[in-house]
């Protein structure tokens, strides 16, 4: 059970104009702006829930998956995971959640694949049957046998993606935090990440939060959708709320995001 | 605990794989040793007398520094982990289950232990084959040989505690290039790296002594050949093992206070 109750963060952001005389001045006098990146976001999320998590770029969407997990902590406001606050806990609290930033990578770059999957067996302090029972199901479903041997450096984006999955899944958490998680993948790959993720809801209850901007992602995987602009909540709802006429689920996207002017 | 050991195992397996690296550092090394005996020779040439420590003792004390240098270089800090808080990939440890700052400190240990054990050896053994008073020569005896291993243990645990104190401080400054010089300059100078401790001016020594930069690698190396009193000993063994307990207490403050307020870079 995840609770997010009128929750603020802000963070400021030093602004100047182009140029080396604007850097100067910049020197003796900087300006601010406040970004409230979130503004009083409320939202509860059941166990075995999976959650799509739209936007714009800028909407705060990372930064709610940041203060979920525990990385930041929010100006104001309440936020309980299972019962635990994430920023006050976090150690207790990151062992029972796994996350994906798509556009960041946690492998250890120069071993192969699986010594960094060693290194979060012993971390995770994950029991050896547990551990070989998680690795084998990983490596079927995202077909990692080929590349657990490589290095993490010689991997391709779509191939490092799901070694980056697979990671975040080992310790078997119960809940999911994916942060765009099939950003720069083939059909192929974006198809079995797709389909791992749901298996995952089905099989182990995992509850799962999405961000993204593919669609597609939110089409397959969840009925319900959080859309987050300018840092407010401003429809909790399902896909068929926001889907209007005959158009592609991309266009009413945009006219949603137009008509809320985000 | 078994966690930061996997971290410390890691790290060192991934040391051990840069060979040519060590190779080219022996290389440096004995040159920069042979060039700095020859210096303190000259001098020593002018007048022994008037030199706090016999010449073989200066000798030992110069090729010991050169075999452990990485294990005391200040300079040879973590770009990976400047990088990671620079470009916000911190995240990802963030989201572990673990200590940032043991996980730091494990890390870093492992780094220059595992730099050091492929470096020592060639460097320790050719020096004791350099004729008497050029080479190294042996421990004072069992009992200094003990307390050598100790203070270099503790010394190097000072040096990382330090070095830990610059990547936390790097939550705040992002740029870590100030800090950076500043603290590789003092450390350099005061810790013993550029000229032994005891060969600076006597008022300045006692000040010197009560710094923690003097519980690096001043210690060990002075130990080794008996050039310190019973007494003297004592008063250094503690100081190290005071000063590691304020600079990890401090590192470990920062660091809670650094992940209240931390902003993730990049997104």
């Amino acid at each position: 059970m995840i609770t997010m109750e009128h929750v603020c963060k802000s963070y400021r952001i030093a602004k100047r104009n182009a140029g080396f005389r604007e850097a100067c001045k910049a020197l003796f006098h900087r300006e601010y702006e406040v970004i409230h990146a979130l503004n009083d976001v409320s939202f509860t999320i059941g166990d075995g829930e999976m959650v799509g998590y739209i936007g714009p770029n800028g909407a705060g969407k990372s930064s709610t998956i940041k203060i979920l997990s525990g990385i930041l902590t929010p100006d104001s406001g309440t936020v309980l995971v299972d019962g635990r606050v994430p920023c006050k806990d976090r150690i207790r609290h990151v062992r029972e959640i796994g996350v994906v930033f798509g556009q960041r990578s946690q492998l250890w770059w120069d071993v192969p694949v699986i010594d960094s999957f060693e290194l979060l067996k012993d971390i995770y302090s994950i029991p050896d049957h547990q551990y070989r029972q998680s690795l084998e199901e990983l490596t079927e479903l995202l077909s990692l046998a080929e590349l657990l041997r490589s290095p993490a450096r010689q991997l391709s984006l779509g191939q490092r993606m799901r070694c980056e999955i697979a990671a975040s899944l080992l310790h078997q958490p119960r809940i999911l935090f994916l942060d765009e998680p099939t950003i720069g993948l083939d059909a192929v790959s974006k198809l079995a990440v797709r389909d791992f993720i749901l298996r995952q809801n089905q099989t182990h209850g995992t509850t799962v939060i999405l961000t993204t901007h593919d669609m597609q992602d939110i089409e397959s995987l969840t009925r319900r959708i959080l859309l987050i602009g300018r840092g407010q909540i401003l429809m909790d709802g399902t896909l068929d709320d926001i889907r209007t006429g005959s158009g592609s689920i991309d266009e009413a996207i945009a006219d949603l995001y137009r008509s809320y002017q985000i | 605990m078994k966690k930061y050991l996997s971290f410390f195992r890691l790290r060192f397996a991934m040391g051990l794989q840069y060979r040519t690296a060590a190779l080219a550092g022996i290389t440096t090394q004995f040159a920069w040793g042979f060039m700095e005996i020859m210096i303190f020779h000259a001098f020593y040439r002018a007048d022994a007398a008037s030199f706090p420590m016999h010449f073989s003792a200066t000798a030992s004390y110069i090729w010991l520094q050169q075999a452990f240098l990485v294990l005391f270089a200040a300079w040879m800090m973590e770009n990976e982990i400047f990088d990671s808080i620079v470009n916000g990939n911190i995240v990802y440890e963030l989201c572990r289950p673990v200590s940032i700052y043991n996980m730091w400190f494990a890390r870093s240990i492992a780094t220059r232990v595992s730099k050091a054990v492929l470096r020592c050896f060639p460097i320790l053994v050719v020096a004791a084959f350099i004729p008497h008073p050029y080479g190294i020569e042996a421990p004072a005896g069992w009992l200094h040989f003990f307390l050598f291993v100790l203070t270099l243990i503790l010394g190097l645990a000072v040096t990382v505690s330090f070095c830990l104190l610059i990547y936390v401080l790097t939550f705040f400054t992002i740029s870590p290039q100030g800090l950076r010089m500043v603290f590789i300059s003092a450390v350099e100078f005061f810790a013993g790296a550029v000229i032994p401790l005891p060969f600076f001016p006597e008022k300045v020594q006692r000040i010197l002594e009560l710094l923690p930069f003097a519980a690096m690698q001043n210690v060990a190396l002075r130990v080794y050949s008996g050039s310190m009193s019973p007494a003297e000993m004592k008063k250094a063994i503690l100081l190290q093992v005071c000063w590691l307990a304020i600079i990890v207490s401090a590192g470990k403050l920062l660091c809670t206070l650094a992940e209240k307020k931390i902003t993730v870079q990049g997104g």
